[in-house]
Parts: structure tokens; C-alpha cells; sequence
């Protein structure tokens, strides 16, 4: 791609080179236990990308929102699951970053930069996905704390998490809270079975009259979803674009592979017609997925408020993108590509997750229709 | 700096007169997307950080209390 930086493309190459040596070989193990091994998360946390999105002065590299995307194209590119293990955390200490108060910045942020402390997005619940602003769990307070009844469901690398950021109705509005997971009366159940992204360690959280500090309400009450969670959403929504494009990526390149090894009538697969248009349609529009991404990081960079809507539109396009090209990866590869012998019937699977979580495919089309129709400049 | 925020807000309001006293929660236009967009769109436009103790919908309910809370950010900068 043009027009990214000597350090941005270095960094690239050298992530790529470490994630293809270290980690892929894994994949298909952890895939299939549903499980990420302490190792591994070690590992990406001595490269420091916990702290992708944690400014410098707490520890973290501050990364501008291209670089941020080249990381989940790449974590992308291998496993879904890898990406999700370092960018929904940042969803995280990006709200904890921007609408944190300083006391918690200073407590939280050195320890999730490096990996020491994991923390995990918690926000959807059994009765509430879309509709996320009616959260069920109830936050009172009770003198210098608050207690937090509820349920949460598919919290991501909800097993693995040390604390987790717990949206909740407090006075009857949205509010987030820093839960620890030694708290008395929390409840982490592992969700086993899962389709796609299944390393990713979800888990389902019960809390009964867990007693917390008044200080670990993040941001005020009442913009709990409006200002924290929206912050990490518009990031979780931007990564999950470029983790898509990554996603793709391997599809691609799998299936490029195939195509010039596996022979049909007499001659590589690549040589029919009808093969080589399913090749031109993944170029073409992984291509063109990854241009909208960069635009979005533009948006980002530029502190533009025209970013969160093109990291939605990112989103969707690359998502749809991804499960078209993982279904067309899967149909060149075969027999071969419903069998775990080979990485694509995973990357299938995978995709099938972007156009559900962070917004689903019919969210994203209801705010883009919205937006061209009320205010078409906003997506010049 | 009110005529900036009243411009930006006018893409959100279509043909709506927005007073500068009157509450722009009431007038329906407020979407879920409007806060963090607004925010950034002050923070950008007035060179200032807008931070978690600014979190009350006092400071966003009318023009008049955005503009006012501008000032003071940029007040308190110089």
C-alpha cells in the first residue's frame, strides 16, 4: 500500500515475521482446545502491544490509528483470536485513556501497557446486544461504594481477564465500572462451543451484590455508554475493519497457493476461468476494504469528528468483504477447505463473527443510511 | 465560537432552528453518535481537551452552555 511511513512498514514486516514464526504454527491447536496459552499471550506482551493505544507517559507506545491498523491486519492475518487478545483489551485503556480520571490512569494503565493486568470489554448481556444503552445490571450506590448486580455474556478473553470494564444502569442510566476479578460475588463462567474467533475465550459473568470502590466509576453517571463505551466502540469498530482486511488477507493467500499446486484436468486450478474470477473478486475487493480502512485512520488521526462514521463504514465493508472472501476461499480449496488440514474452513469460520460483533451488519447499514440520507456531507 | 458549534450542530438538525438557549435533547435530533462527535469536533476545532469531570449534560444541553464551557477551557489554557 503507498503512503505509509519507513517505520510503519518496518513495523509491519517485522510483526509479521514474528506473528508467522511464533504464533501461527498454534493457531490450529488453540482453535481446536478453545484456548489461548498463557505463553502466547506473553509472548505478544514482550512486543509491547498491550500498550498499542496507551499514551507514553503511562507506559504505552501511543501508536497513530495507521500503525494500530496494520497491527490488527496482521494479528488479523493469522487469527482472528490474536487480534482480539490485544485490541478489545485496548477498547479498554483507550476509554480508561480518554474519559478515565487521573488517579485510575495512573493506577490501571502502566500494568495493562505491559500485559501484567488484562482487562476485558463488558458491556453485552443475555437480554441486551444491539440495544446496548439498556443495560440490565444495576449499579447502586451504597456510601463509598457500589454495588453491581447483573449478568454479562461474550465478554471477550473474559477467562483470562484481571478486571473488567461492566456497564451498568446506575440512577437508571448507562455507567461504566472497573470490576476486579477477585471481587466477592463475581462469577466467571467459560462459553465453550463456539463458532468462530474460538480462542478467544469467552466467557459469561454473573455479579451479585459485588461490592466495589465508588472510584472505579469511570467517566461520570450517566455517559457510561455515550462517552466511555462509544469510545471503545469506535476503536473496537475501526480494528475489527482492519482485522477483517487481514482476515481476507489469508484467505487470499491460501487460496493463491492452492490454486497454482492443485492440478484438475490436467492443469493448476488457477488456469480455469471461473477459478481466476473468484481470485480477481478477492483482489479487487480486499483492496478496496483496505483503502476504506485507511481512510477511516485518516479520519482518526486527523482528530476529525467524521472518524466514528468511517470507521462504521469501514467496518461493514470489511466484514461482508471477509465473509464473501473466506465463503470463496472455501469453495476453491474444495473438499479441502471443510477439513482442518488446511487454515480456510477456520478463516470461514472466523468471518462469520465480524459481521455480528461491534455493531452487526444491519446496525452499521441503518447508521450509514441515516447519515447519507440527513447529513450526506459528513461522508464526503 | 457559538456560530462554529451552532454550524456543526446544524448537520445533525436538518431545516431545525436550534435557540441558543434550548435543549438539544429535547428536540430529538440527539443521536448516540452525536456526543463522542461533538467532542471531538470542540476538541479539534477550539485546540482544547474536553476530560472526564466535563462529563455532564449541563455542559451540552444548550448552545449557550457548549460555548460557555469552551471559554472556559480556553480561558483556562492561557
Amino acid at each position: 500500500m503507498l503512503g505509509l511511513t519507513e517505520q510503519q512498514k518496518t513495523l509491519r514486516a517485522e510483526t509479521r515475521t514474528f506473528l508467522d514464526a511464533e504464533i501461527a504454527p498454534l493457531m490450529p491447536a488453540m482453535d481446536q482446545e478453545e484456548v489461548t496459552p498463557p505463553a502466547v499471550v506473553k509472548k505478544l506482551a514482550e512486543r509491547g502491544l498491550f500498550g498499542a493505544v496507551i499514551p507514553k507517559e503511562f507506559g504505552g507506545q501511543e501508536l497513530d490509528a495507521i500503525t494500530v491498523g496494520l497491527l490488527n491486519e496482521e494479528l488479523g492475518r493469522i487469527s482472528f483470536s490474536m487480534r482480539d487478545l490485544i485490541f478489545v483489551p485496548s477498547m479498554v485503556t483507550y476509554a480508561i485513556a480518554r474519559w478515565g480520571a487521573r488517579e485510575q490512569q495512573e493506577q490501571w494503565l502502566p500494568r495493562m501497557a505491559t500485559g501484567e493486568v488484562i482487562p476485558a470489554f463488558s458491556l453485552t448481556e443475555p437480554n441486551v446486544g444491539s440495544d446496548a444503552k439498556r443495560v440490565e445490571t444495576q449499579a447502586t450506590l451504597a456510601g463509598d461504594s457500589y454495588i453491581l448486580n447483573g449478568r454479562k455474556k461474550w465478554t471477550t478473553y473474559g477467562q483470562l481477564a484481571d478486571v473488567y470494564l461492566v456497564f451498568a444502569a446506575c440512577e437508571g442510566k448507562p455507567t461504566a465500572f472497573l470490576v476486579e476479578r477477585n471481587t466477592p460475588g463475581l462469577t466467571v463462567r467459560p462459553m465453550k462451543g463456539i463458532l468462530g474467533a474460538r480462542a478467544s475465550m469467552l466467557a459469561e459473568l454473573e455479579l451479585k451484590d459485588c461490592r466495589i470502590p465508588a472510584k472505579n466509576l469511570v467517566g461520570t453517571v450517566g455517559f457510561g455508554f455515550q462517552a466511555v463505551a462509544s469510545a471503545g466502540l469506535e476503536l473496537g469498530r475501526y480494528c475489527i475493519a482492519w482485522g477483517s482486511v487481514g482476515l481476507a488477507q489469508a484467505c487470499l493467500e491460501a487460496s493463491l497457493k492452492y490454486v497454482r499446486e492443485r492440478k484438475q484436468f490436467g492443469v493448476p486450478i488457477g488456469e480455469h476461468q471461473l477459478v481466476q474470477q473468484m481470485i480477481a473478486e478477492m483482489v479487487a475487493n480486499i483492496k478496496a476494504a483496505r483503502l476504506l480502512c485507511y481512510e477511516a485512520g485518516q479520519y482518526r488521526d486527523a482528530g476529525d469528528p467524521r472518524a466514528a462514521m468511517h470507521a462504521n463504514l469501514a467496518k461493514y465493508y470489511a466484514s461482508r468483504m471477509a465473509t464473501r472472501v473466506a465463503n470463496d476461499a472455501v469453495q476453491i480449496h474444495g473438499a479441502n477447505g471443510v477439513h482442518p488440514d488446511y487454515p480456510v474452513a477456520r478463516y470461514f469460520r472466523d468471518a462469520r463473527v465480524t459481521e455480528i460483533i461491534e455493531g452487526t451488519t444491519q446496525v452499521q447499514q441503518v447508521l450509514i443510511a441515516r447519515r447519507a440520507i440527513q447529513q450526506g456531507d459528513l461522508l464526503d | 465560537m457559538k456560530a462554529k458549534i451552532a454550524e456543526f450542530l446544524g448537520r445533525y438538525l436538518g431545516n431545525y432552528e436550534l435557540g441558543d438557549d434550548e435543549d438539544i435533547f429535547a428536540t430529538g435530533y440527539a443521536n448516540s453518535m452525536l456526543a463522542m462527535e461533538l467532542v471531538t469536533f470542540m476538541e479539534s476545532e477550539f485546540g482544547i481537551r474536553i476530560a472526564n469531570e466535563d462529563l455532564r449534560l449541563e455542559n451540552f444541553r444548550t448552545l449557550n452552555a457548549m460555548a460557555e464551557l469552551v471559554a472556559d477551557k480556553v480561558g483556562v489554557k492561557q
